[in-house]
């Protein structure tokens, strides 16, 4: 087996995916279920390093799961339960490839295990909010990231064919943690006794059929001659709690997002990139939508489809912010803008809120939920800047208060149209964060009477000294200061250690309660970073670089 | 202030005329100072007219131009030297780089600090220094007094113009607090614990000129070679006015040393005290205070924020550019005196740490050549001033608490105790000095502790009205 770390760095990494082209996932539709199945090609690794055998997954593979979770939610409202099962025989999915990991970048890891934990909240969030259930079929064998993959859905069907096991080898064998959040999920989500679950974690085969339903590991077993029966049974029992429509009526189809890059700019229909590798920035700028998004939302999405205006410019920004964190690691800040008219963000937040129980547009709202905790979640320096000609209200404005520092342009001189933030209703709950508040409660933790304040000015645009005065923005520059200020901040972050700022970030964004979600992005990568650092894992004697060359690791016996 | 004014009252060389962020940030600050300067400022003379130079602008003609003027309509400029076309960073980690013409972020932090404590100096002189113009020993005195304490305000400028051009907010806030901290003042203090001590006759008016002047002299000359290009010519062009400064100290405590000898011969006797003189102990236990309270300045012989200053490029070494080495210093070595097992020695850091004492064994260099110049006047009388040890009565460093002597003997703290009368200025000094203190307002004429000085100012003469009304 390779024990390579220099490997290559991948090339540019896109995102957008057509089901056309997939390589590794199959998605069938029958009534209102849905089977997903996993083959995953050996031969289509994103690096040409390694071959995923048994069905283990890189990135690419994961890019393309994530997304048919999204295609299932917008492109077919008729499907109430999704069966996800391996197509491989006897192996269901044997987790991250390890040579893909031993021989990655220590950011590739840490970027690929977010994007994967991320793709599994998207299965569970489509459970809980879109009517649209997740079944895992574990047909075979399914280790690690396999099992972690099966623990976000919301029911696990094992076969019970006396050698097929769930396991967590990772800490037995590599050395490292499950990645995707196996320990919570079997600890937090399915509440396995946490002695069982170390018994279960340190066993590296696992455990099968009769052992994982007693512990809990596993919702449900059946023998081979009635494992597909008993997956459609249960796969037909959570169909029926759906509220999503019987037909496919109002389906879109997510068109491929168009985007030019020149390697200065890259721009999409609402959203532009622009790259300051001298800065070490990069500038986002969503441009709010036009006239002709106006009116009924369900009206819009039934003659505008993917283009939109609230779901073309989150796919683009989704895109976009995905693009960043892989392809671009040495821009560590971004500088968040808006453009256009205040009160035409508002109109469309207004539609949505009018509609907020049709399928599709609930979809809608979801999508940039999930889009604003990736941005959360973004281990870079997020600034927004509050400018003339901006449109932060409503929806926009949680770009504000996702921001690390927000900064309002103050005019003196009455050159410009005022710079304004106006808060809305989508600001009081649509969009909660991975710690279950909003961006606003999180902004001033601790303050609630800000937040009803906040929340009492609805509507209305608050220019730079009242959104100073009532905690919204970190400060109001002066027009005189703007650009220094601007120019300084940026000079000064990109002075500092990326690791600093990035852990610095993380431990003051997500305030207050602790959630699943908290816990996987913030204990889970913090642990699993410290590992993946250290010699016994990493190292030229340690099990990742050692597994499979027949060679034991040489282990530091030092507790630390 | 129209925009039209700003070119006529606040001289410049900065295009203040077409920087409208500027003249803004100003605009607010001006008016605040010119509160602090009726407030702190001299405690009199606000509406006399003082023959002062003022600096229109940095070439040979307009840096001295002479005239009658209230203090209050001083024309205070901002000035940057000249500068140097592609000038580039001599030391450091950066040596090389293109000097910056901007903040660089990285370093703002430092930057703004180093601006502010140096910026914090120039005010806090100023109101050390207020009530000595009710005792000065002549009018030439009085406008000398004026015009260090003038420029030492227009060096404020200076620092307030980086701190507005370059720093955003905070620098704007940190300017206004320049204004807002006063020497002495027991809740807002000066940063620098020297600058809290009020002067408090002429005889230590002109050792601080010399001495502590001096030290800031230094400070300034190792700003002069920032790898901030802004902060490196303005800190050049204080400089020049600096010069002026320590050129009233060692004139100064020329004259006294020359009235010294004049009544010691007169009267042939070493006390002249019942004669209206300044006895040469006295003198030489005003220079053992000075010049070892100046030393502290400097701060600990080894320290890091030193260390870093310099491979940022933030703060150089005197006269970075004319030393013969790498500028970079990574590997060098130095020797600290210090006091080990009892006695004093050496020991060896390495250069990079000692930042701070490389630039104190310049400054002492530097001191000793008043020094001689006072001794040649001496001469004759076969007497002579001597530099104390660099041991000698400090508070900060390797010799803190341990009692070295004048002459570099360390001794145990009661064998030091006994002898402090005799080293340090003792309380019938200060009682002699304070009882010669008293104005001479008759133009020409000197007060009889001290000579009358070789020339006037800019070719007047000596019974000049320096100052009128
Ligand atoms: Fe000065």
């Amino acid at each position: 087996m390779s024990t390579r770390t220099d490997v290559a760095p991948l090339g540019p990494i896109g995102f957008d995916r057509d089901p056309s082209g997939y390589r590794h996932w199959s998605l069938a539709v029958d009534g209102n279920i849905a089977t997903v199945t996993m083959r995953v090609d050996p031969d289509g690794g994103v690096r040409p390093d390694y071959q995923l055998r048994l069905n283990s997954y890189d990135l690419g593979v994961d890019i393309e799961l994530h997304d048919v979770v999204q295609r299932l939610r917008f492109e077919h409202p008729e499907v109430h339960a999704v069966v996800l099962t391996g197509g491989l025989d006897k192996t269901f999915c044997a987790g991250a490839n390890i040579q893909m990991l031993a021989g990655a970048t220590h950011a590739h890891k840490v970027n690929f295990c977010k994007f994967t934990n991320e793709t599994r909240n998207s299965i569970e969030d489509a459970g809980r909010h879109s009517g649209q259930v997740w079944l895992a079929a574990v047909n075979g064998t399914a280790a690690g990231g396999g099992y972690e993959l099966a623990l976000a859905c919301e029911d696990i069907v094992l076969i019970d064919d006396r050698s097929s096991a769930v396991s967590l080898p990772e800490v037995a064998l590599l050395a490292v943690l499950p990645g995707t959040g196996g320990l919570t999920r079997v600890v937090d989500k399915r509440k396995v006794r946490r002695d069982l679950a170390d018994l279960f974690s340190t066993r590296t085969e696992g455990a099968r059929g009769r052992q994982a339903l007693q512990w809990g590991l596993v919702d449900a077993i059946a023998p081979r001659s009635s494992f597909d029966a008993t997956v459609a049974e249960r796969a037909a029992a959570l169909a029926a709690r759906s509220d999503r429509p019987a037909g496919p009526a109002d389906a879109i189809s997510l068109r491929p997002i168009d985007v030019v890059d020149d390697g200065r700019t890259r721009r999409y229909g609402h959203v532009t990139v622009a790259y300051d590798r001298a800065e070490r920035s990069a500038a986002i700028t969503v441009s709010g939508p036009g006239p002709e998004h106006a009116g009924d939302a369900v009206e819009r999405l039934r003659a505008e489809g993917d283009r939109y205006w609230p779901l073309a410019a989150c796919r683009q920004l989704d895109d976009a912010l995905l693009h960043l964190r892989f392809n671009e690691p040495e821009l560590g800040t971004w500088v968040l803008r808006t453009e256009g008219d205040p009160e035409a963000v508002l109109a469309v937040d207004a539609a949505l809120a009018a509609a907020a129980d049709h399928w599709l547009v609930r979809e809608v709202r979801l999508f940039w939920a999930r889009t604003l905790r990736r941005l959360d979640l973004s281990a870079r320096t997020l600034i927004t800047l509050v400018e003339p000609g901006s449109c932060f209200a409503g929806t926009l404005a949680e770009l504000a208060w996702a921001a690390d520092r927000t900064l309002q342009y103050d005019d003196l001189d009455g050159e410009h149209p005022p710079a304004t933030l106006t808060v809305a209703a989508a600001n009081g709950g649509w969009y909660p964060m991975a710690n279950g508040l909003t961006r606003l409660q999180s902004r001033v933790w601790g303050h609630d009477e800000l937040v009803g304040e906040a929340m009492a000015s609805s509507g209305e645009p608050l220019d730079a000294t009242a959104a100073a005065a009532a905690g919204l923005v970190t400060a109001a520059v002066d027009d005189i200061d703007w650009d220094d200020e601007i120019r300084l901040l940026l000079a000064e972050r990109a002075g500092y250690s990326p690791d600093a700022l990035t852990a610095m970030e993380a431990n003051l964004r997500f305030v207050g309660p602790e959630t699943m979600e908290t816990t996987l992005f913030g204990r889970l990568p913090a642990w699993q970073n410290w590992v993946f650092s250290r010699p016994n894992a990493t190292g030229p004697d340690g099990a990742l670089l050692r597994y499979g060359s027949g060679t034991r690791p040489a282990y530091d016996r030092t507790r630390a | 202030m129209s925009i039209a004014d700003y070119s006529d009252r606040i001289p410049n060389n900065v295009d203040l005329a077409g920087d409208r962020k500027l003249q803004r940030a100003l605009e607010a600050w001006q008016p605040h100072f010119l509160d602090w300067w009726q407030q702190q400022g001299p405690v009199d003379f606000q509406e006399s007219e003082i023959y002062l130079r003022t600096a229109i602008s940095v070439d040979q003609e307009g840096w001295a131009q002479f005239g009658h003027v209230k203090m209050p309509d001083y024309r205070w400029g901002i000035f940057l030297a000249d500068a140097k076309p592609d000038r580039t960073i001599a030391y450091g980690d950066h040596l090389g780089e293109p000097a910056w013409q901007q903040v660089p972020g990285e370093y703002r932090g430092e930057l703004q600090r180093l601006i502010v404590v140096q910026g914090d100096t120039e005010p806090a002189s100023v109101e050390q220094q207020r009530h000595l113009c009710h005792t000065a020993p002549s009018l030439y005195d009085l406008r000398n007094l004026f015009q260090v304490n003038v420029e030492e305000a227009r060096h404020l400028w200076a620092m307030v113009y980086l701190l507005h051009g370059f720093f955003g907010r905070d620098g704007r806030e940190e300017a206004d607090e320049l204004l807002h901290r006063t020497s002495g003042d027991r809740d807002h203090p000066r940063i620098l614990g020297a600058f809290n001590e009020r002067t408090p006759d002429w005889l230590s008016f002109f050792f601080f000129t010399y001495f502590t002047d001096r030290d800031g002299k230094y400070q300034l000359a190792s700003l002069a070679e920032s790898g901030f290009d802004p902060l490196a010519r303005t800190c050049q062009f204080m400089l020049k006015e600096e010069a002026h400064h320590m050129f009233v100290g060692a004139t100064g405590i020329g004259r006294v040393v020359q009235r010294t000898v004049e009544l010691m011969r007169a009267h042939d006797t070493d006390d002249v005290a019942p004669y209206g003189g300044i006895n040469l102990d006295t003198l030489q236990r005003y220079l053992n205070f000075h010049f070892s309270v100046s030393l502290d300045l400097f701060g600990a012989e080894t320290s890091t924020n030193a260390a870093n200053y310099y491979a940022a490029g933030l703060k150089g070494r005197f006269q970075e550019e004319s030393r013969a080495d790498d500028h970079r210093l990574h590997g060098d070595e130095v020797a600290v005196p210090t006091v080990a097992d009892g006695r004093i020695t050496t020991e060896t850091v390495t250069a990079l740490s000692a930042l701070n004492l490389t630039l104190r064994d310049d400054y002492a260099a530097d001191c000793q050549k008043g020094i001689d110049r006072w001794n040649r006047i001496l001469a004759p009388i076969g007497r002579r001033l001597l530099a104390p040890h660099i041991g000698f009565n400090r508070q900060v460093g390797r010799f803190r608490g341990h009692p070295v002597t004048p002459d570099g003997r360390l001794v145990d703290a009661a064998t030091w105790e006994a002898q402090r009368d005799a080293w340090l200025p003792n309380a019938a000094d200060q009682a002699h000095v304070a009882s010669l203190m008293t104005a001479v307002r008759e133009p020409g004429r000197m007060a009889n502790w001290l000579a009358a000085p070789a020339n006037g100012i800019n070719g007047r003469p000596l019974d000049f009205e320096y100052v009128r009304g």
